[in-house]
């Protein structure tokens, strides 16, 4: 379905998402009104998805991030669903995910410093209902995080 | 950079679900003129706030069916350099994020592959052989979604997204 010129975009567009369609197809060797239409039928089957702004959320004054690793109790056929629910009401969760494996749920979490951690731990995560244990990953450094599809 | 205001969550709100929006486009919605929601998108920019922008790709349709994530605990420390380490697995192109994290493991890798038995080449061929490497924990992504995070000047929970991934 993809031939090698859709992936050549896509590569260039996931190392920078910013450039503009000219500056693009210059750099590809295409003209820009090709390159509108084979985005837009990238977009239209479904592989482009949108862009979004990625926060720095260091520099809004979040120093503290911290990935939670948690077993449900699984006896409840609704743990997984009422869990998440109640997750997602929590302003400081960044990101919900599910998995196959010794972790059922991984919730990353930020917070101001350590004291708002620790209030956002025990009046907010520990309340969640079905847990059955909970683990902390704490974020020391960030080495590569693009996130970039080796298409 | 002087405080946010109500204005700068919602611009921040709007652009993390969409940044391809025009500032033209977002003064409407905002009550802004043009210029004026340029000026504070430039300086969200400038003070870091706004780190750039994220390419939101379909994995499955691209033929990446599977993702996981590795714990991953350094054998030998003190004895290999995390330098090395990081250097090395950061060049890995299946590798897509390295975190060097504190708790039972020391750096979590997030791993994309096209099926199982692929993944199981890049975790012999590529991970296990990475100097320092000790236990590592496997744990596949089923699904997952990003929030907006605390965007709504306290008034959390009202302005949060989905952003439905594969499951």
């Amino acid at each position: 379905m993809l031939d090698d010129l859709d992936r050549r975009i896509l590569r260039h567009m996931q190392s920078d998402p910013e450039q503009s369609i000219p500056d693009l197809a210059d750099r590809l060797g295409m003209t820009a009104s090709r390159l509108s239409r084979r985005l837009e039928k990238l977009r239209d089957g479904g592989v482009i998805l949108g862009q979004r702004a990625v926060i720095n959320w260091r520099s809004l004054g979040y120093a503290v991030e911290v990935s939670l690793r948690v077993t449900l109790d699984k006896t409840n056929p609704r743990a997984f669903d009422e869990f998440i629910a109640a997750a997602r009401e929590i302003p400081e969760v960044l990101e919900i995910q599910t998995f196959l494996g010794q972790v059922d749920v991984r919730l990353s979490v930020i917070a101001r410093d350590m004291p708002h951690y620790q209030q956002i731990y025990r009046t907010r995560i520990l309340t969640l209902p079905h847990i059955a244990d909970i683990e902390a990953l704490m974020h020391v450094a960030r080495i590569k995080s693009d996130e970039v599809l080796p298409v | 950079m002087t405080a946010l205001d109500d204005l700068d969550f919602a611009l921040l709100r709007a652009l993390s679900e969409d940044a391809t929006q025009s500032a033209g486009a977002l003064g409407r919605q905002l009550g802004l003129s043009q210029p004026a929601t340029w000026r504070r998108i430039k300086r969200l920019q400038e003070a870091g706030i706004i780190a750039g922008r994220k390419l939101e790709l379909d994995k499955e349709k691209l033929g990446f069916g599977v993702t996981v994530f590795l714990g991953v605990k350094l054998a030998t420390k003190g004895r290999v350099s995390l330098e090395d380490f990081e250097r090395a697995v950061s060049a890995i192109p299946e590798v897509q994020t390295v975190e060097h994290v504190l708790g039972m493991y020391d750096y979590r890798l997030r791993v994309t592959a096209r099926d199982i038995s692929d993944f199981e080449r890049v975790l012999r061929r590529r991970v296990m052989t990475l100097p320092g490497v000790g236990n590592v924990e496997a744990n596949v992504l089923l699904s997952e979604e990003r929030r907006l995070g605390p965007l709504g000047r306290g008034g959390a929970g009202l302005f949060q997204s989905r952003i439905p991934d594969a499951s």
